[in-house]
């Protein structure tokens, strides 16, 4: 029983993370109707630019670790925001009329520009960090010399998300932004006409997205203590996966399903293969959409002729 | 010229608009810089201590940020430029017109007759040898994949699933059956299909985007299975050791039975390479032939049929799950007998060969090639993987360009080089359809 505990504190920190991904995923199914492929490696991006803040911080003799984290988190959501926006920019927004097939194909051809990129920019080898967060609490001395454990990096990865998610709720339901999302989201013609520069909305769409997978790969970094160019292609997938399972075009559902997937994948591995992890991640993916392509959360979807 | 009046006599305003060019300019330098700034300004790299160690990169960054200031600047005045010149400026006189499409009907022919030649031309050139078989297995894949994507519309991102299928199937009956190529040939095939027909099964309801990421999964699955499942597979390690083919029985080797010695010509180890190159010349010309055929049966119609629209399709009582599982199995199987002629030139595979990339560039192949056109597939395989061969000394740039091309392609020209389908029926006369007015199938 210990065990399950102790997979169940690591799934929902894993899931966390994805949850983060996902909702950049559903965000921008939501309100463009494509699949933002390269928003994988926008995590990747984030993932690598928090590295290269944290080195640069830590080498310049600042000690307080709570404020080089709160730094590293602002520039690595700057820049990745400017990344997607520009992807937005580049490769999405000339083909936002053209037929259904033009913007994926950009999209796959944009993750391979950043990936490769990050590749020939920061070199192929994995980076890792040794630990930021050390400690952590020992929840429950079980028999047998195992012992349920709750680490400090656990704590701030699960706050962090749920401060954030807050903040980005707020901003959805509340906000002038928000609105203007939600609106076209609904009816991209109708928000034009009462007003709503319906532009400089969806790039905020991405540039938020990016944010949060940028949250991701900082929260990922601190986990996992490594990042290398070619992350982003299997997390996000795995996102995708969450995004679609909660119900894509749904918000809360990203996050359920960001959870879900989390989990499926901790306790799978724990409990069968770790090799086949990924394989369980996709065939849920194929077993969603087959059986529950709404999602948990989702609105279905009805063809007009 | 048949445009008489000078240009300048219909540019009342004037060409550039200095400062907006200048602003332009100004911001994409600034974001530039932005977006380098960690990435290319800072080097991070594992130190000999274990920790990482960081260096930066001004010059470097400085170089980039102004390479992008000035290329923004000229790509700006240029279009300014375009923007300025009067309309049917550019317009071909009609003989030249006439020319150009009689030359374009050629192409094809002219390519096939080339193709054909290619071994005897460069018999001592193994290089040019090795590149046009290497071309024709993309040209084969790309036209075994039109027959899903091109022809019934279905977006399929794990094609090569079916190329691993077909690939894995042939080395591993070889290897431990010792089968010959050409029984294992048509059972690569079959296997392929058969996991074609399986992958179908699932997604019969699914559409567009949902399809796409499906055929995704399954392709990834496929791979981590091989990767993964050791003891038949050899894992990461791959299979080595694959027999290679015969010409029909007959042993391509030195020895005392094999084909230069019946022949009773010296022996050369180019016989192979040319032998080999033929073989995938046949398989493609056959995918190329079996898919026209295709296309003028009812099968082939359904296909185009269901591309264009699904709900249609239906009501017209076309049977829409037979239609979507033969496109899936008869193009899964020209991918498999791709994967095993593969297989059989390489004489080792391994997981590493069938990553998303390579679905990802087939499909670039056929989209490039304008979905649903042999010749555009050919010319785009052989644009594809030329470009490919381009970029041989920078390995870790050719992925990078090979995303820009595909942004590229995909923002300049969305249907593809070849973008008009010309409907294979039609009342009285054929007229061919604009890109832009038919929907794309998203079935």
């Amino acid at each position: 029983m210990d065990y399950f505990f102790q997979q169940m504190i690591n799934g929902l920190v894993l899931g966390s993370i994805y949850g983060l991904i996902a909702i950049g995923y559903t965000m921008v199914y939501g309100i463009v109707g494509m699949i933002n492929f390269a928003h994988g490696d926008i995590f990747m991006i984030g993932g690598m630019t928090s590295l290269i803040a944290f080195l640069i911080l830590v080498s310049s003799g600042l000690t307080t670790v709570p404020l080089i984290l709160l730094v590293v988190l602002l520039v690595a959501m700057g820049i990745t925001s400017v990344y997607g926006w520009t992807v937005e920019r580049i490769a999405y927004r000339p083909l936002r009329q053209s037929f259904r097939l033009a913007p994926m194909l950009s999209a796959i051809g944009m993750s391979f520009v950043l990936s490769n990129f990050a590749q020939v920019a920061q070199g192929a080898r994995v980076k890792p960090v040794p630990p930021i967060i050390g400690g952590g609490y020992t929840l429950h001395e079980g028999g047998g010399g195992f012992a349920v454990q709750l680490s400090n990096v656990q704590i701030v990865v699960v706050i962090t998300t749920v401060v954030l998610l807050a903040i980005f709720t707020f901003i959805v339901a509340r906000t002038r932004f928000g609105r203007d999302m939600r609106a076209c989201e609904q009816d991209q013609t109708m928000a034009a006409l009462l007003g709503v520069n319906v532009d400089r909305t969806i790039s905020m769409t991405f540039v938020t997205g990016a944010a949060l997978a940028a949250v991701a790969g900082l929260m990922y970094l601190l986990y996992y203590g490594v990042v290398d160019f070619a992350m982003g292609f299997v997390a996000g997938i795995k996102a995708f996966t969450a995004a679609v399972l909660g119900g894509i075009g749904s918000l809360p559902g990203a996050m359920l399903g960001g959870l879900a997937i989390g989990l499926i994948e901790t306790l799978w591995s724990a409990y069968f293969s770790v090799e086949y992890k990924d394989v369980a991640a996709f065939s849920i993916l194929i077993l969603v959409l087959i059986f529950l392509p709404t999602g948990l959360l989702g609105r279905p979807e009805v063809e007009k002729v | 010229m048949t445009t008489a009046a000078p240009a300048s006599t219909a540019l009342p305003r004037p060409a550039f608009d200095v400062p907006a060019v200048l602003r332009k300019a100004l911001i994409s330098a600034g974001l530039a810089l932005v977006l380098f700034s960690l990435m290319i300004g800072v080097r991070t790299e594992a130190g000999p201590a274990g920790g990482l160690v960081w260096w930066t990169r001004f010059r470097e960054l400085v170089t980039l940020v102004a390479a992008v200031f000035i290329g923004s600047l000229l790509l700006e005045a240029g279009r300014q430029w375009f923007a300025a010149q009067p309309r049917g400026q550019f317009a071909l006189p009609r003989s030249l017109s006439a020319a150009l499409r009689f030359a374009a009907r050629l192409l094809g022919p002219a390519l096939l007759i080339f193709t054909l030649l290619l071994p005897v031309i460069f018999y001592q050139q193994r290089y040019i040898l090795d590149l046009g078989i290497l071309v024709l297995t993309y040209v084969m894949l790309g036209w075994g994949l039109n027959i899903v994507v091109g022809l019934a519309g279905l977006l399929d991102l794990g094609y090569v699933a079916f190329y691993a299928v077909g690939a894995y199937s042939y080395a591993l009956l070889s290897t431990s059956f010792g089968w010959s190529f050409w029984i294992c040939l048509p059972l690569a095939g079959i296997l392929a299909s058969f996991w074609g027909i399986l992958l179908g099964f699932p997604v019969l309801r699914l559409r567009g985007d949902y399809l796409a990421i499906v055929t995704l999964a399954f392709g990834e699955i496929i791979r981590l299975v091989i990767l993964n499942w050791q003891s038949l597979t050899g894992g990461p390690n791959g299979i080595s050791g694959i027999p290679r083919p015969t010409a029909f029985g007959i042993p391509l080797t030195p020895g005392e039975h094999g084909l230069a010695a019946l022949l009773g010509i010296p022996f050369s180890p180019t016989h192979r390479i040319v032998f080999l190159y033929y073989l995938i010349l046949a398989l493609a010309l056959i995918t190329n032939w079996v898919t026209i055929r295709l296309r003028a049966l009812p099968i082939g119609r359904a296909w185009e049929a269901l591309r264009e629209d699904e709900v249609a399709c239906r009501a017209l009582g076309i049977n829409t799950i037979s239609t979507k599982l033969t496109a899936f199995a008869i193009g899964a199987m020209f991918g498999g007998f791709a994967g095993a002629f593969f297989a059989t030139r390489q004489g080792f595979i391994s997981p590493e060969s069938f990553s998303f990339q390579e679905s990802a560039l087939v499909l670039a192949i056929v989209v490039l090639g304008g979905m649903g056109s042999q010749l555009g597939v050919a010319l785009a395989a052989l644009a594809m993987i030329g470009g490919f061969e381009l970029f041989r000394g920078f390995d870790q740039y050719r992925m990078l360009v090979f995303g820009f091309a595909i942004v590229f392609i995909m923002v300049w020209r969305p249907r593809g080089l070849v973008g008009h389908r010309a409907p294979t029926v039609f009342l009285n006369t054929r007229t061919t359809i604009s890109s832009d007015l038919v929907k794309e199938g998203r079935g």
